[in-house]
């Protein structure tokens, strides 16, 4: 198992060498000089020249990739141009944000998702089934933003019961430790702003987990068709197991394996679309940072995101990939 | 699973068959068709295309000057079936209009990229060795990046506009389809009638083009009709975000970012019709995709 562990991780490293390379390119590719890109209307020869150091644009290329490079693998991603902030420090402090909007949607998703799918696996053909396939239908087909609008819409217009965003009332002091607010509230002992949190977070965790929700609901569905069908889940009946034990211990068991891969996978959708949840919901973390820094031009901040999330990304495919192997032995000895 | 025409009918087998061999894609239409659901899609994805081809025929559309600043914000009615939006543009039109932009830029990218796509897939799965390993590695390296992502990060590049947007979206694709071309060259080259036109002394570029390729079309075809529905979401948000489309042209992504100063002031109107837009193709679309898969599936053949 191990053996198979260091393979994996070893070929993920060549991966990551060229998306590197790529993310690195990204600035380099801007037509016309970065600088002056950058910098638009604040173009004065003083500031072009500040860009041109900061960047190292005066250097051969191999030169400036190899600084970018040992620079990244010390976790310096360099400075934002705008404001000067150091970006990895700022990824850090905004990243809790995205990290506890992604794990609600995520626990939403898995929560609803998989007894959904079950329940639709083993009454296949009834109201249920049907009419929970529907709303998982509906659901991938939903522009995620529009989703967020239309429950912004609805439950903080009209019934006026949650609010419309954000992740703290204005005004709302919590000193941060985590920077987790559902966390930070219960270490400081403060429900009433644990609560507070709670009911910012409903909305746009609704909104970003409703996809990966339909997608994990289809997908256990299918999984749990495929297993109910075999033989020995019809001998687990025969020999009198209750209903309950056979779908739970028999063949939930033998169905995880495409379930945890499609879960794996979510991971994607959840980080691009926190992209657009965070614009919507004006939550502060740094999907609607990296948006804000395409409209600004601030390339360093757009490098450094792109660079977390797919570094993310890779990690979390190849975790999903050992978990694989992990539960079926069959992978690691092929 | 050959896809050659019903023409090898004779008449030592007309008495054994009960009716004529069909070909894989008539039997899979027989059995599209007779799927409600995707009947329903392929209802659904029809209308926006006609839509898109017919309205900016049939009404054409200056978005430059369309707009009626003495009729902002009107709620639905008999005049404005789906009201006004914040400069007394007519709503139902600008969805008609805007069709072209999200279908026409989802279908075309998906075309882009398909072909492309395939044509790597097919090759690389096709020779193997080094050719195979460097470009499933590149492959890799561009399924790195979420696609929304990597799209968001192509528009920031290049510029916002539908054009670019197009682009972004089929750089996105272009791994997707080389994938699963590369699976299914890769599970058709071992079987016997490839063996057997290469020991005739088939040109490689024929067997791959005569043979292979027929064969490994149907993934292919579901997996672009999904896509398309993937792109046009694609498209939405990239408009929503400022990057797609640019004012006063419609696009229904686009729409919904200039409405969103109106959420709290009841206009719900210019929120709510375009995303219903974008739904339904988009559901359409899913409902085909997966009739489709069911249609091409070989295993459920009777």
């Amino acid at each position: 198992m191990l053996s198979y562990i260091i393979k994996r991780a070893l070929g993920v490293i060549p991966v990551l060498l060229c998306v590197s390379m790529l993310v690195f390119g990204f600035v380099r590719l801007i037509p016309g000089d970065p600088a002056l890109v950058m910098l638009g209307e604040r173009a004065t020869p003083e500031n072009i020249a500040r860009v041109r150091e900061q960047l190292g644009l005066n250097k051969p290329i191999y030169e400036q990739y190899l600084t970018f490079v040992s620079h990244a693998l010390r976790g310096d991603l360099g400075r934002s141009i705008l404001r000067q902030e150091p970006v990895t420090q700022e990824i850090i402090r905004r990243f809790p944000a995205t990290i506890e909007l992604a794990l609600a949607a995520l626990l939403f998703a898995i929560a609803v998702g998989i007894p959904a799918g079950v329940i639709s696996a083993v009454r296949r053909g009834s109201w249920f089934d049907s009419s929970s396939m529907l709303v998982a239908l509906t659901g991938v087909s939903m522009p995620i933003f529009w989703l967020g609008l239309m429950l912004i819409y609805l439950f903080a217009v009209v019934l006026h019961l949650l609010p419309t965003g954000g992740r703290l009332d204005a005004g709302t002091q919590l000193a941060p430790i985590t920077n987790l607010v559902l966390v930070d509230s219960l270490l400081r002992g403060n429900m009433p702003v644990f609560i507070q949190g709670l009911r910012h977070l409903l909305l746009p965790a609704l909104a970003l987990g409703t996809i990966p929700m339909a997608i994990i609901a289809r997908m256990t569905r299918s999984s749990m068709l495929e297993v109910l069908g075999q033989d020995y889940i019809r001998t687990a009946h025969a020999k009198g197991l209750m209903a309950r034990t056979v779908v739970v211990r028999h063949a939930l068991r033998n169905a995880w394996l495409p379930i945890i891969t499609v879960v794996g996978l979510q991971v994607g959708i959840l980080l691009s679309g926190a992209i657009l949840t965070e614009t919507v919901f004006s939550w502060p973390g740094i999907g609607r940072w990296l948006v804000d820094a395409i409209y600004a031009r601030d390339y360093p901040i757009v490098q450094g995101v792109t660079l977390i999330i797919a570094l993310i990304f890779v990690v979390v495919n190849l975790s999903v990939d050992i978990l694989y192997a992990l539960v079926d032995p069959r992978i690691r000895f092929e | 699973m050959s896809s050659a025409p019903a023409a090898t009918e004779g008449p030592a087998t007309a008495g054994v068959l009960t009716r004529a061999p069909r070909s894989l894609w008539s039997d899979a239409w027989r059995r599209l068709i007779a799927n409600r659901l995707a009947r329903l899609g392929m209802a659904i994805a029809i209308f926006f295309l006609v839509l898109a081809i017919a309205v900016p025929v049939v009404f054409p559309y200056n978005a430059r000057v369309d707009s009626d600043l003495m009729n902002q914000l009107l709620p639905p009615s008999s005049q404005h079936l789906m009201g006004t939006d914040e400069q007394g543009r007519d709503v139902m039109n600008r969805i008609g209009q805007g069709a072209r932009a999200s279908l026409g830029v989802g279908i075309s990218a998906v075309m882009i990229a398909l072909l492309i796509g395939s044509l790597i897939g097919l090759v690389a799965g096709f020779v193997g060795k080094t050719p195979d390993l460097l470009t499933m590695f590149a492959m890799d390296v561009l399924l790195s990046f979420p696609a929304l992502l990597l799209a968001i990060a192509v528009v920031a590049l290049l510029g916002p506009g539908l054009r670019n947007s197009l682009l972004a979206i089929t750089i996105v694709s272009i791994p997707v389809y080389a994938r699963i071309a590369r699976s299914t060259v890769l599970s058709i080259k071992q079987q016997e009638f490839i063996n057997a036109a290469r020991c005739v002394g088939v040109p490689s570029p024929r067997i791959l083009f005569r043979h292979i390729l027929p064969n490994s079309l149907s993934p292919i075809v579901v997996a672009g009709t999904l896509g398309v529905a993937t792109a046009i979401l694609e498209i939405a948000a990239l408009g929503f975000l400022g990057l797609g489309q640019q004012p006063p042209y419609p696009e229904w992504g686009a729409m919904l970012a200039d409405s969103v100063k109106y959420l709290t002031s009841g206009a719900w109107w210019v929120l709510v019709f375009p995303g219903v837009a974008i739904m339904l193709t988009v559901l359409g679309l899913n409902l085909l995709g997966d009739g489709l898969r069911d249609a091409l599936d070989p295993r459920l053949r009777v």
